[in-house]
């Protein structure tokens, strides 16, 4: 090849290369999650799901970080999707563009921005230390909602916003209030699409860590009240990997962790597929 | 009637309260830190904190200048890792590859994006941490290090963003050009990139918010120390990881010193926001 | 032979922002008449139906000036209910939009609305209206399945049966048959000749020959403006404005 090169020749080059770089991501990512299962399925059973952990997490299971994440999510977002889909309905029926709808979304997009450390420092001062709930499952949902609502407010308004507009004309044209439009017609046609929001910040939550250990704790029991502290998934996780209790128990933590997001997501993904379809 | 109408009205009001409730969160985040944070700093100087280099709280020492320094080295690093690989994936997937091939592999990258980045920590421990020791010396635990994982993380960030924008392109830009006699890359190079300019930018900027926000992955593989590395090989500690290992145990003046912290963090996560935000409306007109 | 007028639209123009879409427009509507409003895409047909049932409001900077009056009342007075005047004046759009629910939950929808909780009258209502479209005896066995399931021509009889449940006294209808086959067209056509003894229907049609067809008197709209309105075969056979002659020759539009 002489120099300069003609551009048929350089987009060769170039094309090769690109290919290089994106096959060189693809297996990296693909890699990661190859290599968490490789040395994590094995350690999987139905025992090390259902029995508790044991000496700190060296023996045993990780029922009670199963129950602890679930309970945890469960609770956040108990709080988080009815404000996030209250606010979608805000923004989408109530209030046309202008000021106010700016200053919310932009709310909601720096709140998006916020690193997890963050909301964890938050919530530790906040709940933890000032309103006294301490390391519990309360501050911790809590904590997590308020992470979580950004993703539950965009997911929500683009769903509303997919509702066709004649499915409203219709509804006010035969006498229907505002609010009667809303929640006969607007929502139940939406409501595969704030699913998919919904069920996307599972997924988020599911690997949080940051905001979590800092405002749910770490405690290993199985948790009997909103105040007392609990352990997630992730937070076992980090702390087996990190202070090095058990690095078998660590791979089949991250393969429980990963299997369940990556369920998740791929049912968000499904659901999301089958909302699109159905409106286009 | 007048009962329905009341009723609507309240509904309408009720809803207004809910849809403050963002804003109203990101207000009680920001006061908090602010209000934990900011006294120290003021009763120690600004200067002390922003530019002093000892970093021993329980002596009355809170120089944050490592940590700061920290944060931006690990956050080059991985923008310098993560950007060429998620452009070249984006523009190697719509403009290169097949349909069939992009919507296979776009879907694929957006579900790994929920990989937890406790598990990129735990891989940068077990695969990376060992590799760089034995291959470049050091400690292992290092800005190189944390820099390569954190790049990988933030991959699918800037690819499926970058991704929706060149996508986003109308086909006759591409049409246009490609009569003209130009090649594809050519295309890419002088008219789609430049046209799908803020929507990648928005997606870097995005990637760099994730990268500055991470904490528990960094922690894993950074090193942690509090002196200023003489090389990308020496480990760091950033902001975020500041806050997080000290903060479980400490009260007093070291905690405020933490918050602190979280305030530096805070106002470089709020400027990346607004040129995000600023950039994704630029896009929108 | 003077007939009861139930609308009266006096200089009613309509804005959207600063664009005008209807000018000072004037007419009457008489009781049981089935009067159609014919013009070319644009003209602001739609947009005259949409004041009719205040339907326009959705859109914030909608803004209007001079009067409509149905049955002697102003309908944009401050204290008209907008629910009570939509269920008084029933409306179906260009394309059916049924809504996804089942058939029978479709026609009940605005009795539903209405806060109505008798199940036998909201049963007797929405077989009633369904045999008034001769829907019934297609559908009876499935009621309970979706209405998205119908056909087009099914599903445009089903819009006209939900707004019929209401009991409305008047039926505005835009470009109804717009999007259908000739069979169905016939099988509207024939409901509304039906219809007319009982209800005041405003038709809004692309096509002239519907017009000519079904209605009692015909309106010519062009860019916002009536031009003419008269009794259909006059409109037809001796029009007095040279544009409505163009028009319906097919010399525009
Ligand atoms: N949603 C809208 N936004 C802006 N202009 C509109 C809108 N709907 C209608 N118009 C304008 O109003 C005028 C009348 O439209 P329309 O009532 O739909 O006419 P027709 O039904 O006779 O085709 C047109 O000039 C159109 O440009
Ligand atoms: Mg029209």
């Amino acid at each position: 090849m002489r120099w300069p090169l003609t551009p048929r020749q350089e987009q060769a080059i170039v094309r090769l290369l690109l290919l290089f770089l994106t096959a060189l991501s693809i297996f990296i990512l693909a890699f990661i999650i190859f290599f968490i299962l490789r040395h994590g399925l094995p350690v999987l059973s139905w025992e090390f799901l259902v029995r508790n952990p044991r000496e700190m997490g060296k023996e045993g299971g990780i029922f009670s970080t199963i129950i602890g994440t679930i309970v945890l999510i469960i609770l956040a977002l108990t709080l988080a999707t009815p404000l996030g889909v209250g606010t979608a309905i805000f923004l989408t029926e109530y209030t046309p563009e202008g000021r106010l709808t700016r200053i919310i979304r932009f709310g909601s997009e720096c709140l998006a921005g916020i690193p997890s450390i963050i909301f964890g420092l938050f919530g530790f001062i906040l709940f933890v230390t000032k309103l006294k709930f301490g390391w519990s499952i309360l501050s911790g949902s809590l904590t997590l909602a308020f992470m979580i609502l950004p993703t539950i407010i965009r997911t929500s308004e683009e769903a509303i916003k997919f509702v066709p507009q004649a499915y409203r004309e219709v509804s006010f044209s035969l006498g229907g209030t505002k609010w009667q439009t809303v929640s006969r017609v607007v929502l139940p046609s939406a409501l595969p699409g704030i699913a998919t929001g919904v069920i996307l910040s599972i997924g988020r939550s599911i690997g949080e860590t940051a905001a979590v250990i800092f405002t749910a704790g770490s405690a290993l029991r199985i948790p009997d009240s909103l105040f007392s502290s609990t352990r997630t998934m992730s937070v076992h996780f980090y702390i087996l990997a990190r202070e090095g209790i058990s690095l078998s128990k660590a791979y089949g933590t991250a393969a429980v962790l990963l299997i369940s997001i990556l369920s998740v997501n791929i049912f968000t993904y499904y659901l999301m597929n089958r909302f699109l379809r159905k409106y286009s | 009637m007048r009962g329905k109408e009341n009723r609507e009205k309240l509904i309408q009001l009720f809803l207004l309260t809910i849809a403050l409730s963002a804003i109203s969160i990101l207000a009680l985040i920001s006061i908090f830190i602010f209000t934990e944070g900011l006294p120290i700093m003021f009763r120690h100087g600004f200067k002390k904190f922003l530019f002093s280099l000892d970093w021993y709280p329980s002596e009355g020492y809170f120089g944050l200048l490592p940590m700061i320094i920290g944060s931006l080295l690990v956050t080059a690093g991985a923008m310098v890792i993560g950007v060429p690989l998620g452009l070249a994936g984006a523009i190697y997937l719509t403009q290169f590859s097949s349909k069939k091939v992009r919507n296979l592999v776009k879907p694929m990258i957006e579900l790994l994006a929920g990989i937890p980045s406790v598990v990129y920590g735990f891989i940068g421990v077990v695969i990376l941490v060992p590799f760089v020791r034995e291959n470049f010396g050091g400690p292992g635990f290092s800005v190189f290090t944390a820099s390569i994982i954190l790049g990988i993380m933030i991959l699918p960030t800037i690819l499926s963003i970058s991704i929706d924008s060149l996508m986003a392109l109308p086909p006759s830009y591409r049409e246009g050009s490609i009569a003209l006699g130009a090649t594809q890359w050519q295309t890419v190079r002088m008219v789609l990139l430049p046209a799908a300019r803020s929507g990648i930018i928005a997606s870097l900027i995005l990637g760099l918010g994730r990268a500055v926000g991470e904490t528990m992955a960094v922690i894993m593989i950074a090193g942690n120390a509090t002196a200023l590395p003489r090389s990308i090989l020496d480990p760091v500690r950033t902001l975020t990881s500041n806050i997080a290992l000290e903060m479980g145990y400490v009260s007093g003046e070291h905690r405020q010193a933490l918050f602190a912290t979280g305030v530096i963090l805070f106002i470089i996560i709020m400027i990346l926001n607004t040129m995000a935000n600023l950039t994704s409306k630029r896009m929108a007109s | 032979m003077e007939r009861e007028i139930v609308i009266r639209v006096r200089d009613f123009s309509y804005y959207l922002g600063s664009q005008p879409i209807l000018k000072k427009i004037t007419l009457d509507v008489f009781r049981h008449e089935i009067l159609s409003i014919i013009g070319p895409a644009g003209s602001g047909k739609s947009s005259f139906l949409r004041c009719l049932n205040r339907l326009n409001e959705i859109r914030a900077e909608a803004r209007i000036s001079g009067t409509i009056e149905i049955n002697g009342h102003n309908i944009y007075s401050p204290e008209v209910s907008l629910t009570e005047l939509r269920r008084k004046v029933g409306m179906v759009f260009a394309l059916p939009v049924p809504l996804p629910r089942s058939i029978f939950e479709n026609v009940a929808f605005g009795l539903r609305m209405a806060g109505i909780k008798d199940k036998k009258l909201i049963e007797e209502r929405v077989i009633d209206s369904l045999k008034k479209v001769a829907l019934w005896d297609e559908v009876k066995e499935r009621l309970n399945s979706s209405a998205l399931k119908l056909s087009g021509g099914q599903q445009q009889r089903l819009c006209i049966a939900r707004v019929l449940a209401m009991r409305p006294e008047f039926i505005l209808l835009d470009e109804p048959c717009s999007g259908l086959d000739p069979v169905s067209t016939m099988k509207i056509e024939e409901s509304l000749m039906d219809l007319k003894k009982e209800y005041t229907i405003i038709l809004v049609t692309n096509n002239t020959k519907q017009a000519a067809r079904v209605s009692d008197r015909t309106a010519f709209f062009l860019s916002g403006e009536l031009i003419e309105i008269d009794r259909t075969d006059r409109i037809f056979t001796a029009p007095q404005d040279k544009r409505t002659n163009d028009y319906i020759s097919g010399r525009f539009g």
